[in-house]
């Protein structure tokens, strides 16, 4: 794509997550935490045309780099994503998302009478399976719509 | 078995099944012997759902052992009613106690619960989750009845819901054992169940007509099926009824054939079934203080 092309500018500093299923850019926004009131530059381009995927999705937040955490929840929803690191307006850091071993404290269990949805001090924990996640405390298996989950704070 | 809580069958191997199992054997041998092995031993009782089988035989298996119980008594009577957390009445039951036994509506709520308490705690059932000793006694019960390799099982009912069943079927994975679980479709094995018995290995059939396999039967064990998970009662008595069993029903089973509940039932059973060979399951529930003693036996020499 040349520049006169460009739909959303340039960053400096921060991350850039490219080819995002197409539509699931504002569930990438959730997991990040972002809402509009914290103030980070954020800009959201969503089904763009792209050569490898068709249409993709693609997130572009000033001024941060994410937490591991963050990192393995994305892998679950936009597993052919790439994250780019930027500083200075170069990519220092292209990085291809691994799916984790589990993820802690950031899908909610959909089973209603999980002990992690009672008033319970416990964070929610999934092991990850080969085609979804399964609750380590009442076993239940997701597989479908996990964005849906996502325990946005 | 190693000092640890059981908050589910999978974590029970075959040798810790067998280990348990024939320490039940021995005590049921000689109850006496045992009579003094636990004389300071606590346990804490906390059920947070009405039980009476599991309730009791674990408050006679410890006095057996020559310990005593606590019990925190009903919800309503606890503190639970000025809102503690689960976490918090069992970090301080455990303070009373030298092992602790939860029941709780909730399906994980033993798995939180022994991250926070350094006593041995053993699950006495979470929601359609876990029920971990009723399948040592149910195990215990089938080998003394039918033996538990070369094994030919079925289990009717309420398969979804019933935590009886989950646990049963993850530990008979451990034994040359052929499953056939029947029920409604409505009340079919849940898909996480399936899933763990896939990934062991497990010879597993599903049917919704007991007559397809009734005659190959070594062992029938029948569940309850609750009237609460039907829209209406029609639904139900029409489910129910299928799903029940009777003499007439009986008569293309194999003479030597056992039929377990575990209890406490309500139509499943005709009592005109209760006076022949095949009923086991009165016996199946006295074989929880054996038992129970077998596993408090171990886990508090364990702890010693």
């Amino acid at each position: 794509m040349s520049d006169h092309e460009l739909r959303v500018s340039k960053i400096r500093d921060g991350t850039v997550i490219d080819h995002i299923r197409a539509g699931q850019a504002l569930n990438v926004l959730a997991i990040l935490g972002i809402r509009g009131a914290s103030g980070e530059t954020v800009s959201v381009g969503m089904n763009v045309p792209s050569d490898r995927m068709a249409s993709k999705d693609i997130v572009k937040v000033e001024g941060r780099e994410l937490s591991q955490d963050e990192v393995d929840v994305l892998s679950l929803i936009a597993p052919e994503a790439t994250i780019n690191i930027v500083r200075e307006y170069e990519v220092v850091e292209k990085q291809q998302l691994e799916s984790p071993d589990r993820v802690v404290g950031v899908l909610s269990c959909p089973n209603r009478n999980c002990i992690t949805n009672a008033d319970e001090p416990v964070e929610t924990a999934f092991d990850v399976l080969a085609d979804g996640v399964r609750c380590e405390y009442c076993e239940t298996i997701v597989r479908d719509d996990l964005a849906s989950h996502i325990a946005v704070e | 078995m190693r000092h640890d809580h059981l908050t589910s069958a999978k974590q029970l191997s075959r040798a810790d099944i067998e280990s348990v199992l024939d320490r039940a054997a021995e005590i049921d041998a000689d109850p006496a012997a045992f009579g003094d092995r636990h004389r300071d031993a606590v346990l804490g009782l906390c059920f947070y759902e009405p039980s009476t089988r599991t309730k009791m035989s674990f408050e006679t298996a410890i006095k057996r052992l020559g310990g005593d119980a606590v019990d925190m008594g009903t919800v309503e009577s606890s503190s639970v009613t000025k809102g503690e957390s689960l976490a918090d009445t069992a970090r301080v039951v455990e303070g009373y106690a030298d092992a602790l036994v939860l029941r709780h509506p909730s399906e994980g709520a033993a798995k939180m619960v022994s991250e926070f308490v350094d006593v041995p705690l053993l699950n006495a059932g979470d929601g359609a989750g876990h029920h971990p000793t009723q399948t040592l006694l149910d195990l215990y019960t089938i080998r003394e009845n039918a033996g538990l390799d070369d094994l030919t099982i079925g289990i009717m009912g309420d398969l979804k819901y019933g935590r009886t069943v989950h646990s049963l079927a993850y530990a008979l994975t451990n034994f040359d054992a052929d499953q056939h679980f029947v029920s409604p479709e409505s009340l079919k094995l849940p898909r996480s169940v399936r899933y763990d018995l896939h990934d062991s290995g497990a010879n597993v059939r599903e049917h919704t007509d007991l007559d397809a396999v009734l005659s190959s039967l070594d062992v029938l064990y029948v569940t309850r099926i609750q009237r609460e998970r039907f829209p209406d009662e029609n639904e139900y008595r029409a489910v129910a009824g299928e799903y029940g069993i009777d003499l007439e029903t009986l008569e293309s089973a194999r003479d030597d054939l056992t039929v377990m509940h575990p209890l406490p039932r309500v139509d499943e059973i005709a009592p005109e079934v209760d006076g022949t060979d095949y009923a086991t399951y009165f016996e199946q529930a006295h074989n929880g203080v054996p038992v129970r003693m077998a596993l408090l036996d171990q886990l508090l020499e364990a702890d010693r």
